[in-house]
């Protein structure tokens, strides 16, 4: 509750004052002064972590993801340092399409998940987390060492903003030249927003439903005139702005990794369960070796799914017990989920309490709260409809 | 939203209520503001002895869970049953959404509290 007046060194987006006079309560997230909610206020009726997420699970939510890095490599070798520092295939992209993929340790843990996007033949953004930021420019810096491309950091350059929802694209179709029917689920495309040339439009996000990311200049007045129109532009649609709150509720019930929580340096794909991005059959890559030795031998821990089925909300870092009443595993992220309206939680558990229907402990301060082991993601977007992509 | 000024109020954003020797306990609006929308309210049972400074429950919202800490010692008599299925409403009305009723044990304990003007400065210090 208290004010972290300590933190001199704390960074701020270009929205930041945007965010302060919606009313935003805003926390120190990893060194971001970041939006959490956006309570209700004599302005804006409706608001706070829960209207947030109904808002992008019924029409839509605009989100400042500002704070998240960009990385693009570009030259001859390009194509070849990405598909040495990444586990998906990106040999596969066409050029305006982006896949999901990851940085990893030699020991086959994670440095980080990152987006790929193919911008041309030999031209890569990867988009990465505002937590790892420096580690993961280092990371990307030492990889391609060896190859014949460039590096830049743009982190600094672009101001992200995520409109989120099943009315995301009306949103910002209505500021754009570009044809977003076009567009499909993770490609991106170049058009004008906003007046904006040649910006950066991207059908990807964190929540679990369609949506854009757009990547715009960074300074404050571009960064605020365009907040400010996607709101206008959303009023008609219900749309709310998200903090990061909402922004956590909403993957964890699409159960999409977050670094720190379900990835991190002591991890690997396969107890993630993030197989289907893992290439192994595409040329070697950074941590293939340990991934091949796991695999042959099969992770001893995995990541399940949990649904409470008595009162209690597990959350982060709450131990999980086998009917033994013996400590057996974690939670990595663990909420009420506002659309389900259950309390639902992802943790690693040995393979052996793994299957689905298992019933588990999870410890809430002292006491056992059963929990069932349950097909994750927890929530999947209804087909979108045809006129929307 | 206005504080009552026949409550007393705790430095733990908890308010109390006196009727003779019963007394009504509920938190405050700056602490359901602090925490967001409240989604479960975990009460003691009436006959529950509370000792002043305690934790006696817990309020948890989407986000974060947050102790409840009794303002003065006592038994518990009558505990709000409705917050069970309504945890909400100490959200939308933190001043009439009580908790627990309990029987005060030692009155002189009330002389700690924080009257209404005490606490609108000490909330206006906080933040």
């Amino acid at each position: 509750m208290s004010v972290n007046a300590e933190s001199a060194v704390i960074r701020k987006t270009a929205l930041n004052s945007a965010h302060r006079q919606l009313g935003a309560r805003m926390v120190d997230f990893n060194g971001w002064d970041m939006p959490v909610e956006y309570p209700a206020n004599a302005s804006r009726p409706t608001g706070g972590l829960i209207a947030e997420h109904m808002a992008v699970r019924s029409s839509a939510g605009l989100f400042d993801v500002s704070h998240m890095g960009d990385i693009r490599l570009h030259g001859p070798q390009a194509l070849a340092a990405v598909q040495q520092m990444t586990l998906n295939d990106a040999s596969r992209l066409a050029i305006g399409q982006a896949q999901y993929s990851a940085l990893l340790y030699p020991t086959g843990t994670f440095v980080d998940d990152v987006i790929v996007h193919r911008l041309g033949h030999d031209d890569f953004l990867l988009v990465i987390n505002a937590g790892t930021r420096e580690k993961d420019v280092t990371w990307v810096q030492n990889s391609a060492a060896p190859f014949d491309c460039v590096v830049e950091d743009l982190s600094d350059r672009y101001t992200q903003i995520a409109i989120q929802g099943p009315s995301a694209w009306r949103v910002l179709q209505k500021l754009t030249s570009a044809d977003l029917s076009q567009v499909k689920f993770y490609w991106f495309t170049h058009g004008t927003v906003c007046g904006l040339p040649d910006t950066l439009i991207a059908r990807t996000g964190y929540t679990a439903e369609d949506g854009f990311e757009i990547y715009i200049p960074s300074d404050e007045p571009t960064s605020q005139r365009v907040w400010s129109e996607l709101l206008a532009a959303g009023a008609e649609f219900g749309i709310l702005p998200c903090g990061l709150g909402a922004r956590n509720t909403l993957r964890l019930e699409g159960a999409l990794s977050l670094y720190g929580h379900e990835i991190s340096d002591t991890i690997t794909p396969w107890e993630a369960r993030l197989d289907r991005f893992v290439k192994m059959e595409k040329p070697a890559f950074a941590g293939r070796d340990a991934l091949a030795a796991q695999q042959e031998r099969g992770p001893e821990r995995i990541l399940v799914g949990l649904e409470a089925i008595e009162r209690g909300i597990p959350r982060d870092g709450y131990p999980v017990t086998a009917p033994s009443g013996e400590t057996v595993g974690y939670v990595t992220s663990g909420s009420p989920a506002p659309f389900l309206k259950k309390n639902i939680a992802l943790a690693y558990v040995p393979i052996t309490h793994s299957g689905e229907g298992t019933v588990l402990g999870v410890e809430v301060r002292g006491q056992i709260v059963k929990c069932r082991v349950v097909p994750t993601p927890f929530y999947k977007r209804p087909r979108p409809a045809r006129s929307a992509q | 939203m206005a504080y009552p000024p026949d409550y007393k109020y705790t430095k733990e954003h908890e308010w109390l209520a006196i009727e003779g020797t019963t007394g009504t306990i509920g938190i405050t609006d700056y602490a359901q503001n602090s925490l967001g929308d409240i989604v479960f309210v975990e009460l003691p049972k009436v006959g529950a002895e509370l000792t002043a400074g305690k934790t006696f429950g817990t309020v948890e919202s989407v986000k974060a869970v947050s102790d409840l800490y009794a303002p003065v010692s006592g038994t518990v008599t009558e505990v709000n049953a409705d917050l069970a299925t309504s945890p909400e409403k100490v959200n939308s009305d933190p001043h009439s959404s009580w908790m627990v009723k309990i029987t005060l044990a030692s009155p002189a304990e009330l002389d700690a509290l924080l009257s209404v003007a005490d606490y609108e400065k000490f909330i206006a210090e906080e933040q």
